[in-house]
């Protein structure tokens, strides 16, 4: 039965992180850079699935089920954090929020 | 060249094309379309890799739920961005090089592991007509991993209050 080897799924998931951390690092939006920590943590579920089907595990379906449970804590605790900063500053631009910085 | 590997490549193409649309595109509205097609290009991938269970609750619960709260945050502070999506600076630039650095290091392991052209396990047809169904899921999860489900349902439940808390002008 042939079928496509794992590794392009992982090459896959390695593209998807690395577009993912680049948004994180490069874009001044704070929900851009929100979207793009959900897009790192698909790769990281990309993976789980890869492995769990070329082991035949199912454990490894039970990873993404948490990963995107603990996604949505996340997403709705960081969206709060930006409503409160925008609310406070005005503004949603990570360039502009520093004041932690020193 | 049989169909499952051009599904492969239609869905990879998508996820990464609107992946690289979500950092690329200006208004945040259509950073968020796109990060919901990537999603459902991915669910694909997710199918491909047999994981129906896992492709359907990455159609509702991130694609659905996670991309509408994004979408709400969005709108209710209409936001109108301005300038340049990223100016160019000494630590942006050192940033894009080590995403470069750490693709091409990923990519190069990868490529060294041993090459399995077929998944051995699956000639056995009682264990692929089982595997990732939400049956066989079900009964890992609430055995095995039941303890790990349960601390995740109180992390949704702190993950409420903290964001009414957070979220709300006088608590």
């Amino acid at each position: 039965m042939p079928v496509v080897p794992t590794v392009n799924y992982l090459i896959l998931a390695a593209a998807l992180f690395c577009v993912g951390m680049l948004g994180v690092l490069i874009r001044r939006n704070a929900l851009v850079v929100f979207m793009c920590i959900e897009l790192m943590l698909n790769a990281a579920n990309l993976t789980f699935l890869a492995f769990a089907r070329e082991r035949g595990d199912v454990t490894g379906h039970i990873s993404p089920f948490f990963i995107i449970a603990v996604a949505a804590a996340e997403a709705a605790v960081g969206l709060a954090i930006v409503i409160s900063v925008f609310r406070n500053r005005g503004t949603v631009n990570i360039e502009e929020i520093q004041s932690m910085k020193h | 060249m049989n169909a499952e590997l051009v599904l492969f490549w239609l869905f990879a193409v998508g996820t990464i094309g609107s992946a690289v649309g979500v950092i690329f595109v200006r208004n945040p509205v259509a950073s968020a379309m796109s990060l919901v097609a990537s999603f459902f290009f991915l669910a694909g991938i997710y199918v491909l890799l047999w994981a129906h269970t896992i492709a359907v609750l990455q159609v509702l619960v991130y694609a659905g739920a996670i991309m509408v709260l994004f979408l709400f945050v969005i709108m209710l502070l209409s936001l109108t961005d301005t300038g340049p999506i990223a100016h160019v600076s000494p630590s942006r630039i050192a940033g894009a090089l080590a995403t470069a650095g750490l693709l091409v290091a990923l990519v190069m392991a990868f490529r060294k592991l041993p090459s399995s052209d077929t998944v051995s396990w699956a000639s056995d047809a009682g264990q692929l007509a089982t595997f990732g169904t939400i049956k066989q899921l079900g009964a890992v999860l609430y055995t095995q991993w039941l303890f790990p489900f349960e601390a995740v349902s109180l992390l949704l439940l702190v993950a409420i209050v903290g964001a009414v808390v957070v979220a709300k002008a006088r608590v």
